[in-house]
């Protein structure tokens, strides 16, 4: 389908041609300081309420303005949407726009053969292009040959746009990404309406900003809309997701909404002891700003504290959560022990990042599992939960919490910064839909035992205040039923063991296990965590050329889920891919003796689609 | 809320508590002679005398001797990990003000190990009562020095003597901002209660040293100050709105020469030319806190510094109500509708 529009200048009419696509993958990049994350961010939010489905990924330095134009400053946002359903951010994209060189140089790599870039080429200057590493600049050689280039001058036009404005031409030029975004909203068919109202929520206490983001915008949408250079229009059907009312969500956010969700309908006051940091921190925001709901947040000295105020809230009656990465969860080791000698509930979360030590602040990694299931001193099992999608941390958080109050335990939940700066629709619960949250609170002073136990071995929670109910908890091992200091040999053995077996025992109060694809056959790929999307992804593609490769998903970590050993013995091969060396495939050799093949990648970098399809097949093919 | 309206919080309907039931049925387990005892008999005593309610009554503690406080007292316990008993007792303040919370750890627990979190509760106020039981040892794990082992001092690990300079908890408390920084003595059971008392009607952190003797890993530490014969002329009992006066016949004083502190005789200078105690002065506080430094000078004792700041707890369920009031009290619809939602419909998209 063609369209013809006028031109700028009234006379001429250009011819615009409407081009329908299924799936299209976008990379935003530009220097740390040219807004790209908000960029990315708001076309997200547009795309989103278009219909689409989507997946997005931000790739962040981790300093917070790296030197401007060099390339390990260079910020990114990818989004990939679709008229079906997707469940990655894509491995490469189709439509590059770099906002100087070296956001063109980093990442060339990752464009299809083919693909479109957008340059603003008032950035290629003599600077930027040495900062870059260009001898010459890849405008003017073949390095972008078998690309369609579309060189713009963003700071330009974006100045002329806001001639009458009176800023100045720095602060002119801060509104450039909003004219790169309307440019965008005019390449693929999006409304400005959402971001114009965005922009007028966020700035609207400072109008002269708020005017120059929606000129800039409104400027970008029109010089799409005139110019020769753009003949094409891509459209994106909305998807046919599952009626309801969505949201966009990153993982933190989504949390971060988990755990207010399971403090009202547990309808104990939620709280949080924190330290920030990268990548868990926006927890930590997103709650404190989230105070009419009665949740009380506490930023910490130190991640030890962060735990033990939690802990201090636990033993006060609150739901209690404690947020950290890696490097946080190895101080909170001790206390952990104790919530769990003490039985308090608690859930700690941990946002992995790449490892050991500071190891890559700001890249995914799934790392820490074996830290989650036994990095304590003394017999000390916690159950471990992982959230494999943005929108599944909402449910991870929840139903974490509720195993935490129901086992009066600390539970862990793992998420990773690929998870949790990622973002997808998310198709909201009704309250109904949440699984029921019980609290075991001691109900009669007069035959209350502190560690007496419930048919699931759990202690009774009395809580400061309640007369009648006044006792001692501690680190100490505790005499079974009086909860009185003993160190009693047999005593030790019995509550060790004791401890173990509620722990297991929730293996009777999860879900059993799924499968994706056959319940037998050839290959299994088994995961866990943020791998989801690219293994589901993976497996799809396998299952549409009628290979007999089934997808297992693991949630539960510790305890596993039932039926899982019988589950894995039904297939000739198991791959299991994982950004760590083996970690799970450790755990389930040990657990049920199986032989998996395992794929492990620690780049910093989440799995692609294709690398597993491809280790698939290698495998397939041997069979 | 203020003293007086505090005392008159008392329910006539409670029993009246006596220090008998606030012992729990757990066996005393330390040391004969042992100067943690006084301070146990002391907290049963001044307890009951606020009219708290039992169950409003949280103990909790680190790890050491004086940590095992809680399982002594029958009201509401916890015995945390070492260190870190000042960040449990902030959270369950914080998230539970209406309770009367009391913090038990030594000088190791306080200031070594868990400083950091002493100097954090310190800055924010939380409302609660902090007692440091310093026996200048590390008595648990059975004599090794502490941060407030003196220079010198000879234990297990410093056979030839300590070389760390130790801290002066005075000064800590008062650098860390605190807003009720006192000390007393194991062997002064009246001042200690006196102390307490003071500690439960002051709002935000309260925090005393009280040097506590340990008959076993560093008996007669504090001789000097608690022994009949010597005590008076090295002791200074701080009195607000009194001036300074000691010594056996209280014929000495201390009067301020400069910014320096000097000790005169009453035969030569009368109490009107002395320092008279100022509890809301912290210019006076530091002097006072830095006065034993120096030989000759006595150790002063009491109350330091006792002023008024907004408790971290009570600005937090402000910022709690003002949300409400701003967004209105949440519910699970509220949570998950907010942003921007859209709508898709059944198979028509
Ligand atoms: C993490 C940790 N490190 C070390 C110890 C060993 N430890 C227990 S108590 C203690 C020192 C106790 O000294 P203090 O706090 O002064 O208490 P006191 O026993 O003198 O009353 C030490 C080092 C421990 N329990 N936990
Ligand atoms: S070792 Fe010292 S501090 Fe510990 S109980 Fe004995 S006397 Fe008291
Ligand atoms: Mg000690």
């Amino acid at each position: 389908m063609a369209t013809t529009v006028e031109t700028a200048d009234g006379r001429k009419t250009k011819s615009v041609q409407f081009v329908e696509v299924d799936d299209v993958t976008i990379r935003f990049a530009g220097d740390s300081g040219d807004g790209m994350q908000l960029t990315g961010t708001q076309f997200t939010s547009t795309t989103a309420q278009v219909g689409n489905d989507l997946s997005t990924f931000p790739d962040y330095p981790s300093e917070i303005r790296a030197p401007s134009g060099t390339l390990y400053g260079v910020s990114g946002f990818q989004i990939h949407f679709s008229s079906r359903a997707i469940h990655t951010p894509g491995d490469r994209f189709d439509t590059l726009v770099a906002m100087n060189p070296a956001a063109l140089k980093v990442n060339l790599k990752a464009l299809h053969e083919g693909g479109s870039i957008l340059v603003n080429t008032d950035s290629f200057d003599a600077k930027n292009l040495k900062l870059a590493k260009y001898d010459v600049s890849p405008l003017d050689d073949d390095t972008l040959r078998g690309y369609n280039v579309y060189p713009v001058p963003i700071t330009t036009l974006t100045a002329k746009a806001l001639e009458e404005t009176g800023l100045s031409p720095k602060e002119m030029a801060r509104s450039k990404n909003f004219f790169a975004l309307g440019l965008l909203y005019w390449m693929y068919n999006r409304p400005l309406e959402a971001t114009l109202a965005w922009i007028q929520e966020k700035f609207g206490k400072k109008p002269m900003v708020a005017k120059a983001n929606e000129l800039a915008l409104k400027a970008g949408y029109s010089f799409g809309n005139i110019t020769e250079v753009f003949s094409v229009q891509y459209n994106v059907r909305p998807a046919k997701l599952p009626a309801g009312t969505y949201r966009n969500v990153t993982g933190n956010e989504a949390t971060a909404l988990g755990m207010v969700a399971a403090s009202v309908k547990s309808g104990l006051p939620g709280f949080l002891g924190s330290y920030p940091i990268t990548p868990a921190t926006e927890i930590l925001q997103e709650l404190s700003r989230r105070k009419n709901f009665g949740f009380k947040t506490f930023q910490a000295e130190d991640e030890i504290a962060g735990v033990c105020t939690a802990i201090g809230a636990a033993f006060g009656g609150s739901l209690a959560y404690t947020t950290t990465s890696g490097p946080g969860m190895a101080l909170k080791t001790e206390a952990i022990g104790l919530a769990l000698m003490v039985e308090l509930p608690l859930v700690i979360i941990n946002v992995q990042r790449g490892g050991p030590s500071t190891g890559l602040p700001t890249k995914p990694e799934q790392s820490d599992l074996f830290q989650a299931v036994m990095g304590r001193n003394g017999e000390a099992p916690v159950p471990v939960i992982a959230a494999c999608s943005p929108a599944g941390c909402f449910y991870g958080a929840y139903e974490a919490s509720r195993i935490a109050l129901k086992y009066m335990t600390p539970v862990i939940l793992l998420t990773d910064g690929y998870l949790a700066n990622g973002s997808e629709p998310w198709l909201l619960p009704d309250e109904s839909e949440l699984a029921d949250i019980s609290v075991p609170f001691a109900s009669n002073p007069e035959t209350f035992k502190p560690y007496e136990r419930d048919d699931h071995l759990s202690r009774p929670w009395a809580v400061p205040g309640m007369a009648g109910f006044e006792h001692r908890i501690g680190g100490l091992e505790k005499q079974h039923i009086t909860g009185n200091v003993s160190h009693d040999p047999m005593n030790h053995q019995v509550m060790v063991e004791m401890r173990a077996k509620k722990i297991a025992g929730i293996a009777d109060d999860i879900d059993d296990q799924t499968v994706f694809g056959p319940a037998e056959g050839d290959l299994a790929i088994v995961g866990w965590g943020g791998s989801y999307g690219a293994i589901r992804t993976a497996v799809e593609r396998l299952q549409e050329e009628n290979k007999s490769v089934a997808h297992i998903h693991v949630r539960h970590l510790n305890p596993f889920p039932k039926n899982l050993g019988e589950m894995l013995r039904r297939y000739k091969q198991l791959l299991i891919p994982e950004l760590n060396l083996g970690q799970l495939a450790f755990l389930l050799r040990a657990t049920y003796l199986v032989e998996p093949i395992t794929f492990n990648k620690v780049q910093g970098l989440p799995f692609t689609p294709s690398e597993i399809e491809q280790k698939a097949n290698e495998i397939l093919n041997t069979l | 809320m203020s003293n007086e309206e505090k005392n008159t919080v008392i329910d006539d309907q409670i029993k009246v508590l006596t220090p008998k039931d606030l012992a729990s049925d757990q066996d005393v387990r330390w040391c004969p002679g042992c100067g943690d005892y006084s301070m146990l008999s002391q907290l049963q005593r001044t307890l009951p005398e606020v009219g708290v309610k039992k169950e409003d009554i949280a103990v909790v503690a680190g790890i050491g001797c004086s940590s095992r406080f809680p399982y002594y007292m029958s009201t509401y316990g916890f015995h945390g990990i070492h260190g870190r008993a000042l960040a449990i007792a902030s959270g369950l303040k914080v998230s539970h003000p209406n309770l009367t919370v009391w913090v038990a750890t030594g000088d190791g627990d306080c200031l070594s190990i868990g400083g950091n979190h002493f100097i954090h509760a310190l800055r924010r106020n939380v409302d609660i009562n902090v007692m440091m039981f310093n026996n200048q040892i590390y008595a648990l794990t059975k004599g090794q020095y502490s941060p407030t082992s003196l220079h010198g001092q000879k234990t297990k690990t410093s056979p030839t003597g300590v070389i760390d300079h130790p801290f002066n908890p005075m000064l800590i408390g008062l650098g860390a901002e605190g807003t009720f920084v006192a000390r007393s003595m194991d062997r002064d059971p009246k001042h200690l209660k006196e102390m307490m008392l003071a500690m439960y009607y002051h709002k935000g952190t309260s925090f005393i040293d009280v040097l506590q003797n340990c008959v076993i890993f560093n008996d007669g530490a504090f001789d000097v100050y608690t022994n009949k014969e010597t005590r008076d002329d090295n002791v200074i009992y701080l009195e607000h709105g009194k001036p300074l006066v000691f010594g056996k016949n209280r014929d000495k004083g201390i009067r301020l020469d400069g910014f320096r502190t000097q000790v005169v005789s009453l035969n030569d200078y009368s109490e009107s030319d002395l320092i008279v105690h100022d509890t809301k002065s912290k210019e006076l506080a530091f002097i006072l806190a830095h006065m034993n430094d120096q030989p000759g000078f006595p150790l002063p004792v009491g109350i330091f510094l006792d002023i008024e700041r907004s408790t971290y707890e009570d600005e937090l369920e402000q910022h709690v109500q003002s949300a409400i009031e701003k967004k209105g009290a949440g519910t699970m619809r509220s949570l998950l509708y907010d942003g921007q939602t859209w709508d898709i419909d059944n198979g028509s998209n």
